[in-house]
């Protein structure tokens, strides 16, 4: 899923400056699950808002901001002087196409792709390079989990299982290591990793799928 | 012969190379790099210039390096992946090729968030092995994209090794990669751990890598007991046994007893089987250079042609 984090209420508060009727607008899908701008924190989000002052503060939480399906029918509601999304930046990019003529702000800063380890505890698993590595690496991924996404093997930083960069963090090449190892593939790590093609990452440029296939 | 450089056929010959390490000055400051250049001359084979290490801002590596070569000291350029992609690395390496330049030692770079500015985006479009690989097809004649290079750049190409990083079994198999991938020559991490150190030097033979590239043992002249401490405890993939750290704790003079144990450390080295050289590396303390060399009995360095 796409972890968030809402930003703090004093620089929410700095957007919305000046505007008195905000709309908050939440999202049922990854939002939701890493407990960032579903339902509830907009419920929560609204309350703040009204607490410091706002004249009115309205709420709303649509199944997924990154589908125009699910937003158009927000056009509905009137009279608001700006929109406050609880989604990823992909939810606040899609509310602005359809209000053109409204502010849309960013509740939230969208963090990583990745996965819930455990109560209140996120952590990223791809960077979405567009060019799956992970048959080759034991099924985790350095590109998003080394510290500086080597793919022939740990830096010299590497101790007691963890990344120099950050204790809390686990070495990639450790987990590639110890994975390879349960599947007896070690051989795998005496292959060179040749430069890889990023052109199919954002280094490309915005991506764009277009299938004929599912078109109308 | 690959590049022709001093380092290259000094270990060639089969001598016991020495090489030195200089970090360039945070300002630009040529004197200051000429200034060092003075304990190195005539008492290492080369002298590696670093690249912005701990990602600190410092004078380019390329630029001081050219500075030792006017003053008589063969360098060894460092290259990084951290701040430059392909195309700024190749377009560098022929940079340092045309001014002459001949080793180069191929890095992955600390972490920008240890120096100061680690608010940087970091590059990493390559690593170091691929780093390796791209200048192993340089020097043949082809640039990374797969383009011919008329005058391809000559270097000796160098790589590091850390036999005190985990996971320790990756590390003999990680060093078979840098060979395969075009590596003439590595350097090694500092050694203060030397049991572990010839472990890994013994998994090392067992491959028969001590004949496909020359190692040289990294060595860190210390003068206090308060950097020993700071390296065991904030440096990580530096493995400092207690037993030096409470022998600098007793030595009446720190810096006497700093050179004893570099003096020992470099003898030990020496008797371990594939231990091509020593690369010192005398952080801030570039003066002991001579007095180090002598008293581990490497002085004088051995003439090659050219020199």
């Amino acid at each position: 899923m796409i972890v968030a984090e809402r930003k703090p209420l004093t620089e929410i508060k700095g957007m919305l400056q000046g505007k008195q009727r905000v709309l908050v607008v939440g999202c049922n899908t990854c939002v939701t699950i890493c407990m960032a701008g579903g339902r509830k924190e907009v419920a929560v989000l609204a309350s703040a808002l009204r607490l410091a002052g706002l004249e009115h503060v309205g709420e709303e939480t649509v199944e997924r901001q990154c589908d125009m399906e699910f937003l158009a029918p927000l056009t509905k509601l009137q009279g608001y002087d700006c929109l406050l999304s609880t989604a990823c930046g992909i939810g606040v990019q899609l509310l602005g196409d359809l209000f053109p003529g409204l502010p849309v702000y960013p509740a939230l800063n969208t963090k990583f792709l990745g996965v819930n380890e455990d109560l209140g505890c996120w952590s990223e698993r791809c960077q979405s390079c567009g060019d799956c590595i992970l048959d080759r690496t034991g099924g985790i991924c350095p590109i998003a989990r080394c510290s500086k996404s080597l793919l022939n093997g740990p830096c010299g930083g590497s101790q007691n299982g963890k990344c120099e960069v950050n204790g809390d963090v686990d070495c990639a090449w450790q987990l590639i290591y110890d994975r390879l190892e349960a599947r007896g593939e070690l051989d795998k790590l005496e292959t060179i990793f040749l430069p890889k093609d990023w052109s199919h990452s954002r280094d490309g440029g915005p991506r764009r799928i277009r299938r004929e296939d599912v078109a109308l | 012969m690959k590049a022709g450089s001093r380092l290259e056929k000094v270990l060639t010959a089969g001598h016991f190379a020495v090489c030195g390490e200089m970090g360039p000055p945070r300002s630009a400051d040529a004197k200051a790099i000429r200034d060092k250049a003075q304990y190195f001359r005539g008492y290492v084979d080369a002298v590696n210039v670093t690249d912005n290490q701990t990602a600190v801002v410092r004078v380019s590596s390329i630029a001081s390096c050219l500075i030792l070569q006017e003053e008589g000291v063969e360098p060894v350029v460092q290259m990084t992946c951290r701040d430059r992609n392909r195309l700024a690395i190749q377009s560098d390496l022929l940079g340092a090729a045309a001014l002459g330049l001949k080793n180069v030692l191929c890095l992955t770079g600390d972490h920008q968030s240890f120096g100061d500015h680690p608010t940087a985006k970091n590059v990493h479009d390559i690593d170091s092995i691929q780093l390796i690989w791209g200048v192993d097809q340089m020097r043949k004649g082809r640039f990374m994209g797969g383009d011919e290079i008329k005058v391809p750049p000559q270097f000796f190409i160098g790589g590091a090794a850390n036999p005190f990083g985990d996971p320790f079994a990756m590390r003999v198999p990680r060093l078979a990669k840098k060979i395969k991938a075009g590596c003439d020559f590595i350097q090694t991490q500092v050694v203060f751990d030397v049991p572990r150190f010839a472990r890994w030097m013994e998994l090392v033979r067992e491959r028969g890598l001590h004949r496909e590239v020359y190692i040289m043992a990294g060595v860190l002249p210390t003068r206090s007991v308060r950097a020993l401490r700071y390296m065991q405890q904030d440096v990580a993939g530096v493995s400092i046994p207690d037993e030096c750290i409470q022998r600098m704790e007793k030595a009446a003079d720190p810096a006497e007893e700093g050179v004893k144990m570099a003096v020992e450390l470099i003898q030990q080295l020496k008797e371990i089987e594939g231990v091509a050289g020593v690369h010192l590396m005398p952080v801030m303390w570039e003066r002991i250079i001579p007095r180090l060399v002598e008293e581990a009995g490497l002085y004088p360095r051995p003439v090659v042609d050219d020199d």
